[in-house]
């Protein structure tokens, strides 16, 4: 592949010898995964236009595997949550992330989903990490696309590191019952 | 021949006498205050009038006054529009701060339903007689009437709202 322009995912470390390779199985997982994030974009308000930018052609999300827009929530891995959430709308969110299969990871794109931004208010609520458990924090308002692919490389990162079986271990059933989530 | 504010107020001080009050010119809008127990005949009168032809509700909505007296302590205000003459005016209603009720004019207006919800939702004031008065725009499980203004504006469960980190305490730096 010497003069192709195509870049490849680097493989991961292993035992390499005239004909067979041997590595872990939680990193072929973990590359496997990271490489095809499948997004659910749960978009709001100006964060979800943002992202319209990041999926078009110049900023091409598609290079990190994540080209598939799943409306979803069934088919989807990756919850982008961009904009305000209102009060009213917090269980709705909260359903949808439930109907997510595992692994599911979440990233609140923005101020307002990271922590309510500048609606300190009655109706909104301060941040979806209230009602869901979140990987990833966007900063920004609007963050720009190059800050959401970063968060989603981000996300990359704790998906390749992360234990096949750590969606069985008692701290991930923890997590998810804190949120009162099974 | 178009519709003069001083034909509407003689219209409604000849058929209403005292409880109409209040007339004033605002910028550019005719406004009256008129007794809340009253408010359905007066509108009425407004909308099935030959000359007046109030034919259309613009809005409703609330205003909370809670250093006022205890009878004004509330008020409705409703803006009405005289599409044939293009004249609007704007009639306000005050009530009680600790039970405020009124009639509510969904029989006149069916358009008024939405917005006595919203009235409510927000002041928490009581429409008589409307077909379903609940929240609108709130979630349901809320318990206070946030634009009262005992309730505060910011929400309660903000937690990254540290003063140290926006410079308004002195010793931050």
């Amino acid at each position: 592949m010497s003069d192709s322009k195509i870049k490849m995912v680097e493989a991961p470390e292993g035992v390499e010898g005239t004909g067979f390779f041997a590595t872990k199985l939680d990193t072929v997982v973990g590359l496997a995964r990271a490489n095809s994030l499948w997004p659910l974009p749960f978009a709001t308000s100006c964060c979800g236009i943002e992202f319209m930018a990041t999926m078009g052609s110049h900023y091409d999300v598609a290079r990190f595997g994540s080209e598939r827009m799943s409306f979803s929530p069934r088919q989807a891995d990756m919850l982008l949550v961009m904009g305000t959430i209102a009060k009213k709308m917090a269980p709705i969110l909260r359903q949808v992330y439930e109907q997510m299969a595992e692994p599911r990871w979440v990233i609140a794109v923005g101020a307002c989903a990271s922590s309510g931004g500048i609606f300190d208010t009655y109706s909104v609520l301060q941040g979806i990490d209230k009602i869901i458990p979140v990987d990833v924090y966007v900063p920004g308002c609007p963050p720009r696309p190059e800050q959401i692919l970063d968060g989603v490389m981000r996300l990359q990162d704790l998906v390749k590191s992360e234990s096949v079986r750590r969606r069985s271990s008692p701290e991930y059933q923890e997590l998810l019952a804190s949120y009162n989530i099974s | 021949m178009a519709l003069e504010t001083s034909d509407i107020q003689n219209k409604l001080v000849d058929n209403f006498e005292l409880i109409v009050s209040d007339f004033t010119q605002q910028h550019d809008i005719f406004s009256f205050e008129v007794d809340s127990k009253s408010i359905l005949e007066v509108m009425q009168f407004l909308r099935d009038d030959k000359t007046l032809r109030f034919n259309f509700l613009t809005d409703v909505c609330g205003i909370h006054y809670p250093d006022a007296e205890l009878d004004r302590q509330f008020a409705v205000v409703y803006h009405m529009h005289n599409w044939m003459d293009n004249v609007r005016i704007k009639i306000k209603c005050f009530l009680n701060g600790e039970n405020p009720e009124i009639d509510t004019v969904t029989s006149l207006f069916l358009g008024a339903n939405w917005q006595e919800r919203e009235t409510y939702d927000f002041f928490g004031i009581i429409f008589k007689g409307h077909p379903q008065l609940k929240r609108i725009l709130n979630m349901d499980e809320m318990v206070s009437f946030p634009m009262r203004k005992e309730f505060p504006l910011e929400d309660g469960g903000r937690t990254d709202k540290d003063d140290r980190f926006f410079g308004r305490t002195t010793d931050n730096c």
